[in-house]
């Protein structure tokens, strides 16, 4: 399975990966390597990591004592940085537990997790709670904003808990809800914004701690398909402008495809992969 | 943060805080009128003097005579004066002094004549009443302070002894006598105690002092003035037919002397000239000791109240921890949320505590505030200055933020150890 998954589109990742061998410093200002900014690049012995590598991923759930329920049933999965991912699958296929598993809010049963470097298994939930505040940025088919609190409160969230100072927060929240064009809306309350409003907001807020992974589940699915088109335009954005990896978990298969690769997941299994066309669809 | 989940929730915050509100209002209230009571009574009790230690004779209890005959006993419910043999004498007294001759002042004597009567200047229609009473001339010194002698002077042990003298306010001058208070030192005037005349000769007139309870009750009427005529001990004494003893005396300890040893000293001298009397005994009571007495009764009532007010902080602590269940429940996905921006369970716990405190600490704010307004208005009607105490307020508030940490440290971990899965999932 491992094999199959790299071997589907190695070129495609390398190439996207090569013009940045920084897997893990995606800032656009860093992407243009000056031979003197890089010197452990230097020797050049150092391979290009994988963002995301699991190997053998088992989910399984004890109902009652005697009935195990398993999830997952031995998932291989490589992300390479900067790549643009979808994740396809029907209902029950198992596409919740798996994300919950690369945005590390649940263990596997079995299997090994390496994201970004970090031994999944290793970390305290402590540990756990950093990873998702400094390497992952969620954006949830509900928006989860939190509620009484406003657009620029919430974006500065993240930051709180990665213990950004106050002025610096404020700055940064609004720079990058300046970037999804909320701008105007810093102080309105979630209520007062309309779901693709909310969904610009949450994707700031999931790109305002510079993560390595950004982890959208269903983000269009509670959209229209004009606001739908604009969002997963913000997505493409941030893909290409700031070289963000990008999992994006969905049923539609028209949005899967505008992403580079597309793995299909069926009974807790991957059982296919393809590139994607890359072409926007009219949503 | 905290501030904006209260706000949000005006009408359920209120109703939360309450129990606390309550309970800290009743501590504030009764330590405000606890405080403008022991204040009050301290403050007029000290100006009667804390080192007076006032000796007087009591009937013995049936325990100090147990095994004395029956008759004793019968003789002791017939007898309810001291006769002549119990009486306090000067040579107790003097004894008394020789034995402790650094820790005693003075000793005031009294003796109480009763109340004289005589004619109104100028309208000899009314009659104006005073009260007469033998004094020592320390008993009448230790007054100075208070009422300062405006002509004449005072009463002198040696060369007033058996004289017809007397000593009257400036008030009985005014009232009974005519003309200014110089002219009057000197003067005659006849008194009409219980049917029989005494005419006694001005020999000075004092300041006088509206009684403190006399304007209390309103009775400011000029013909019934409460004055006081002071003649010489024995001249007293014969007046009022008594025996040559006391059966009070006023002994006033010497500045340093802790009174409230002393007065256990001086009750065990004199209660040792009684051991072989059957009936009466000598006791020694201080004002101090009155005072503690009272300040105990007073901290008994508070204590009472207290408790009271703690059943009310702990049905209100637990009012805020229901509320706060509550609340965690309704923000699972809140919290489920903030998990997965990578909150760490302390900082979830951290915003649930302070949500709790907050809440607490506003009820709290306004127990005190309605505390201090309880007890003023309380003070008030007792007709005493309210005194709220500020390191009873500081703790209220400090204890009232503890119930917030206590009762919301609960409810804050069961936040802070959910299962960001699910709670991200919950509906």
């Amino acid at each position: 399975m491992m094999k199959q998954t790299r071997a589907a589109a190695p070129g495609d990742t390398r190439r996207l990966h090569l013009p940045q061998p920084h897997g893990d410093a995606p800032a656009p200002a860093e992407a243009a390597p000056a031979p003197e900014a890089a010197p452990e690049e230097a020797p050049g012995a150092e391979a290009p990591r994988p963002l995301i590598e699991m190997h053998g991923i088992h989910k399984s759930y004890y109902i009652g004592k005697p009935n195990e329920l398993e999830i997952l049933h031995g998932i291989d999965l490589t992300v390479w940085p900067g790549e643009f991912v979808a994740i396809v699958g029907e209902s029950g296929s198992g596409k919740s537990t798996l994300m919950n598993i690369i945005g590390v809010l649940d263990k596997p049963t079995a299997g090994e997790y390496t994201l970004d470097g970090v031994d999944i298994h290793r970390a305290a939930d402590n540990e756990l709670a950093a990873i998702r505040n400094r390497k992952i940025g969620f954006v949830f088919q509900t928006y989860n904003l939190i509620g009484r609190q406003s657009a620029l409160k919430n974006v500065e969230l993240p930051m709180l808990y990665a213990g950004v100072p106050a002025a610096e927060r404020t700055r940064r929240a609004k720079d990058w809800l300046g970037r999804v064009g909320m701008a105007e809306r810093i102080r309105h309350q979630p209520n007062e914004l309309s779901g693709g409003q909310k969904q610009r907001v949450a994707i700031a807020r999931a790109m305002v701690n510079e993560p390595a992974l950004i982890l959208a589940d269903e983000p269009t699915g509670a959209l229209d398909s004009e606001t739908s088109r604009i969002v997963m335009d913000l997505f493409h954005e941030m893909h290409e402008k700031y070289h963000k990896t990008i999992v994006l978990i969905t049923h539609n298969p028209a949005l899967a495809d505008e992403c580079q690769r597309v793995l299909t997941l069926r009974d807790g299994r991957i059982v296919g992969e393809r590139k994607g066309s890359g072409r926007r669809a009219a949503l | 943060m905290a501030l904006v989940s209260v706000r949000s929730n005006k009408m359920r915050s209120l109703l939360t805080m309450l129990g606390i509100i309550i309970g800290i209002a009743a501590v504030i209230a009764i330590v405000t009128v606890g405080n403008s009571m022991t204040g009050t009574v301290t403050d007029s009790m000290s100006g009667m003097g804390v080192s007076n230690i006032t000796l007087s004779l009591s009937q013995k209890s049936s325990e100090d005579t147990s095994g004395t005959a029956q008759g004793v006993t019968l003789r002791r419910f017939m007898d309810s004066t001291p006769g002549a043999d119990d009486l306090i004498t000067d040579e107790m007294l003097d004894e008394f002094t020789a034995a402790f001759p650094n820790e005693v002042s003075r000793i005031d004597l009294s003796q109480e004549v009763g109340s004289g009567t005589i004619e109104k200047y100028g309208d000899p229609e009314t009659t104006i009443t005073a009260t007469v009473s033998g004094s020592n001339a320390a008993a009448l010194q230790a007054m100075e302070d208070d009422t300062p002698i405006l002509a004449g002077r005072w009463l002198d042990d040696e060369k007033d002894a058996g004289r017809q003298v007397a000593v009257v306010s400036e008030k009985f001058v005014e009232q009974a006598i005519g003309g200014s208070n110089l002219e009057a030192v000197g003067k005659s005037f006849t008194l009409n105690i219980n049917g029989f005349l005494y005419t006694f000769y001005i020999n000075g007139v004092y300041e006088y002092t509206e009684n403190v309870y006399a304007s209390m009750f309103g009775i400011t009427d000029d013909d019934q003035i409460q004055t006081n005529i002071y003649i010489p001990l024995d001249v007293a004494k014969t007046i009022a037919g008594a025996d040559a003893g006391y059966q009070s005396v006023t002994i006033v300890a010497a500045n340093g002397v802790d009174v409230t040893n002393f007065v256990d000293t001086v009750g065990s001298f004199f209660a040792s000239y009684y051991t072989y009397n059957d009936t009466w005994t000598a006791s020694a009571s201080s004002i101090s000791s009155l005072v503690e007495s009272m300040t105990e009764m007073l901290n008994t009532m508070s204590l009472g109240i207290s408790a009271i007010a703690a059943i009310s902080l702990l049905v209100g602590g637990i009012g805020v921890m229901n509320i706060m269940m509550v609340s965690v429940t309704e923000r699972t996905r809140e919290i489920g949320t903030r998990k997965a921006l990578g909150a760490p369970g302390s900082a979830i716990r951290m915003q649930f505590i302070t949500e709790s405190v907050i809440l607490c600490l506003i009820g709290g704010i306004i127990g005190v505030a309605l505390g201090i307004g309880l007890g003023a208005a309380l003070s008030s009607v007792v007709g005493m200055a309210a005194r709220p105490s500020i390191g009873s307020i500081l703790v209220a508030v400090g204890f009232s933020m503890a119930i917030g940490v206590f009762f919301g440290y609960y409810p804050a971990n069961k936040a802070a150890r959910l299962n960001p899965i699910d709670a991200l999932r919950y509906e």
